[in-house]
């Protein structure tokens, strides 16, 4: 599989004041197009950390983060929203849709991002809720909308820009057993069926099983990379 | 974009209420502040504004129309001698005393010219002809003055000095700064109403002949006429307008209510703009990780304040227009012309965007892993 993100030596150091926190520490790592790869790791670990500088949303101390051929830690402050808005879709764990836009609008939102407008962003937005199976919930709004319904819509938006990369995180935390499944079968689907790389980072023991590889991060460093069938060999 | 800012800012009617709100008592308050203002210069120099006259000849160092130091009429003839003048016409401007019906003693301002020529006459004529004015013991009030004065109706017998004098005609819309209403009558009548002696007068009016030029006039009148300023209409239209708002401090005062309106409006405007960007500063944080420019984020911001601005605008000078044609019945005198509320307008823009910046600032420095938070 082609390597979507590649990671070399990447640390992260919060400085506040006199006081210094080193949150990663040396992190290298290959996230492959379509699979699913888990960032799994106790609180504090750094796993939001690698997650946000992967998504161009937060600058490293040191080290390489190179998506789609380019270095994007060496690019300028005005040249990331662009990797964002290309490459990149983010799932949040608190949905993070906007409150007062439809279901459709906040895919539609999206688009227009990418100049997609008018007619065409609405069929595009009702082609990507049509997918995540919300055919019936256009004209809802995020408030009438259960857990999972509101994650599938963030997932159709994600997937607005078509990106090679979604990072998600912790899409099931605020979920049931079986929204959250449904969930996962579809960030799954995303990466065996379209071939994006997906990387989720999650303390979920139940998404497990749908998972490529599994990352463990403790204390800033990746402390095992291990294919889904060799932890459960 | 435009949907979201529109949205965002119809989502909380209260917090949108108490926005709009401080715009509109920032407008209201701006609006007749400047009114006011615009009033009280237009009422201050009204009457030098349309004389109609191109120089005001004065006693040395007169400060404003309503203190002319008396000087002796032959300058009138001195003057008229000189080439390049047109014309030129004797003007008394002197407070007198009008016997209100009911027998008080009321301050007016007599106005005294020369009824053959339309040099300083009266304008706005409601009622009456300044040809009546020709008539001895004749003269012409203002309609808005005609109740504190007493009078009900032409022809109205009423008593200046205690000289006789019959109310010929009205005007309509002259208000005057010092409350004193304006006595339009003949210089003749004048002279029995004030106490201007015979052979004197307050000014001299000139108008000068077609192509003159009026800088070489000025200065030919100040060589052949002694101990006496020249001014433009303009230059005496200023110089009074200059002496009651800020030698009085009256116009101070009234800038200063303005400026404060527009502070406040700023302030309540700004404070209820950060509020909304605080409470969709995670939406902002998701546009931006979504791809969106701190541009992008500008724009909604912005349209946010503008949207605000254009509603808050309209309902507010709606008010002050309300408040400025109720003025016209009352002792203020509020003027809003099309300039001043075009002007007010973008006042009113400016101020919101203002406002906004401090959000604008809020909004690009999120903290990016906010957005990951739970």
């Amino acid at each position: 599989m082609p390597t979507a993100i590649e990671v070399r030596e990447l640390t992260k150091t919060y400085t506040e004041g006199a006081t210094a926190a080193r949150a990663l520490d040396g992190v290298d790592l290959d996230v492959h197009a379509g699979e699913v790869t888990l960032l799994m790791g106790p609180s504090g670990s750094g796993k939001t950390t690698l997650v946000s500088i992967m998504g161009a949303i937060l600058r490293p101390t040191s080290g390489s983060v190179r998506i789609a051929g380019r270095d994007i830690t060496r690019l300028r402050e005005r040249e990331l929203p662009a990797v964002r808005l290309n490459h990149i879709g983010f799932v949040f764990q608190g949905f993070n849709l906007f409150p007062t836009l439809t279901a459709v609008e906040n895919v539609e939102l999206a688009l227009k991002l990418k100049k997609v407008r008018g007619s065409e962003a609405r069929a595009r937005a009702r082609a990507l809720l049509d997918d995540v199976a919300l055919s019936d919930k256009y004209h809802s709004y995020p408030a009438d909308l259960s857990g999972g319904q509101k994650q599938r819509v963030a997932i159709a938006r994600a997937l607005a820009g078509q990106p090679d990369i979604v990072l998600a995180d912790e899409p099931t935390a605020a979920l049931d057993r079986d929204s959250g499944r449904t969930v996962m079968r579809m960030l799954h689907h995303l990466a065996h069926e379209k071939g994006r790389a997906v990387v989720i980072v999650t303390h979920d023991s139940r998404v497990l099983e749908f998972a490529d590889r599994i990352v463990k991060i403790e204390d800033g460093r990746v402390s095992n990379v291990a294919e889904w069938e060799e932890q459960h060999a | 974009m435009a949907s979201l800012a529109v949205r965002n800012l119809f989502h909380d009617k209260v917090r949108l209420a108490v926005t709009l709100t401080g715009i509109i008592f920032s407008v209201v308050l701006v609006a007749v502040q400047t009114g006011l203002f615009l009033g009280f210069t237009t009422t201050t120099s009204n009457v030098i504004d349309n004389s109609g006259a191109d120089f005001w000849i004065t006693s040395k160092g007169v400060k404003y129309i309503e203190v002319g130091v008396p000087f002796s009429e032959k300058k009138l003839y001195h003057a008229r001698a000189v080439e390049g003048v047109a014309e030129a016409e004797k003007y008394i401007v002197r407070f007198g005393t009008w016997k209100h019906p009911d027998g008080a003693d009321l301050s007016c301002e007599v106005i005294g010219f020369d009824p053959d020529t339309p040099l300083g006459a009266p304008w706005r004529v409601a009622e009456g002809s300044v040809h009546d004015l020709k008539l001895p013991d004749t003269v012409m009030v203002d309609r808005f003055y005609a109740p504190k004065l007493g009078v009900t109706h032409l022809g109205q017998t009423v008593e200046i000095r205690g000289a006789r004098a019959r109310v010929v005609g009205f005007t309509e819309g002259i208000r005057t700064f010092t409350t004193a209403p304006l006595v339009f009558t003949s210089y003749r009548n004048a002279l029995r109403y004030t106490d201007i002696k015979a052979d004197q007068t307050s000014y001299l009016l000139v108008k000068a002949a077609p192509g003159v030029n009026l800088e070489t006039l000025r200065a030919t009148l100040l060589h052949r006429l002694n101990d006496v300023d020249v001014m433009t209409t303009r230059e005496f239209s200023g110089k009074t307008t200059s002496y009651w708002m800020f030698g009085t401090g009256a116009g101070v005062t009234v800038i200063m209510a303005a400026v404060l309106g527009l502070l406040v409006g700023v302030v309540v405007v700004a404070q209820t703009i950060y509020a909304a960007t605080i409470d969709h500063i995670r939406e902002f944080g998701t546009l931006k990780a979504m791809g969106a420019t701190n541009g992008y984020i500008y724009r909604i911001i912005l349209q946010q304040a503008v949207v605000s601005a254009v509603l808050g605008y309209a309902v507010g000078i709606a008010l002050a227009i309300a408040v400025e044609v109720s003025s016209k019945s009352s002792g203020a005198n509020i003027v809003l012309p099309p300039s001043v509320r075009a002007g007010l307008f973008g006042t009113t823009l400016l101020m919101c965007i203002s406002a906004a910046m401090v959000s604008i600032n809020k909004a690009t420095t999120i903290d990016p892993a906010m957005v990951f938070k739970g």
